[in-house]
């Protein structure tokens, strides 16, 4: 029988490897607006689980609102991505010193 | 039992996939095994009886925002091999991190030292319910006003992708409304008094 700690669990994993993929692939950008996707994902996996589990639907219509705001996030992302590349001709995170931060 | 061995099985496939997308050597597979992580997480959702958020998974992320992934991916031409320059030095380091962060969230939920008490089994589906039409009674009525901000949000991300990637190409013919604007009459027509000329 699956229980919600199968969910969670699985969720749980799943943000730390991409939490592991952010450290492994810090210089390539792409990689690292992927790994900031398959995070929401797992955020969206414990919503839809505590949701289904507890009987409750506005753990569902959170969900949708992360999708929107995610799908917006990475719009925005790429489009300053492909800007970034056009001017620079890369998109390595550690070249990317103009603010000196 | 079937729903145990399909959980067991696309858990799997999709833990591999999202190993797929970060260990990856070309960024355009690691966005096809994306593709495949939430495929996989639709199908995750639709045994909990998530049927609306599955399909819009499917639909808006798989159908929209990876393939926006992939049409960059593929336009940008990246020096891979510059960019995995740190990968093996760095790849202990998030192993390390990755494991303490999935034994601490193990702990948290077999150990149950904070007394608190999981629901073992899910919410009763009656029969005939439309996940769809739930969320949707819900999100019109109680959630409308997050709604239409959200709305708002993808105008906002829609005019702010356009503005930052258009550029004004040298050669490239467009009208210049102030100048058109501004034209006074005097600039463009001139008003020679002469004798009128008779025929010959």
């Amino acid at each position: 029988m699956i229980g919600l700690a199968h969910y969670l669990l699985l969720a749980g994993v799943l943000f730390s490897v991409a939490v592991a993929g952010i450290f492994i692939n810090r210089k390539n950008v792409i990689l690292l607006l992927m790994c900031i996707e398959l995070m929401l994902l797992a955020v969206n996996f414990n919503f839809v689980a505590f949701s289904r589990f507890l009987g409750i639907l506005d753990g569902q219509v959170f969900v949708f609102f992360i999708l929107t705001v995610a799908a917006a996030e990475a719009a925005i992302g790429l489009a300053i991505l492909v800007v970034l590349f056009r001017r620079r001709r890369s998109i390595n995170v550690e070249e990317l010193d103009a603010m000196k931060g | 039992m079937l729903v145990t061995i399909l959980f067991w099985a696309f858990s799997a496939v999709l833990v591999g996939a999202a190993l797929g997308v970060i260990l990856s050597r070309n960024p355009v597979h690691a966005v096809l095994y994306l593709v495949l992580c939430f495929f996989n997480s639709a199908v995750l959702w639709l045994l909990i009886h998530a049927e609306f958020l599955a399909i819009v998974l499917v639909l808006v992320y798989v159908g929209a925002v990876m393939v926006l992934f992939l049409f960059v991916v593929m336009m940008l031409d990246v020096d891979v091999e510059k960019l995995r320059e740190g990968f093996a030095r760095n790849a202990p380091l998030g192993a390390l991190v990755a494991l303490i962060m999935v034994v601490e969230l193990a702990y948290v939920l077999w150990a149950r030292r904070l007394g608190i008490e999981l629901p073992g089994a899910p919410a009763p589906v009656a029969e005939g319910a439309s996940n769809t039409a739930e969320i949707g009674a819900v999100l019109y009525t109680q959630y409308a006003y997050p709604f239409q901000l959200a709305a708002v949000v993808l105008l906002i991300a829609i005019v702010a992708a356009i503005t930052l990637t258009m550029r004004s190409r040298p050669g490239h013919k467009v009208q210049d409304i102030p100048a058109q604007v501004a034209v006074k009459a005097k600039d463009r027509v001139r008003l020679v008094k002469m004798p009128p000329e008779t025929e010959p």
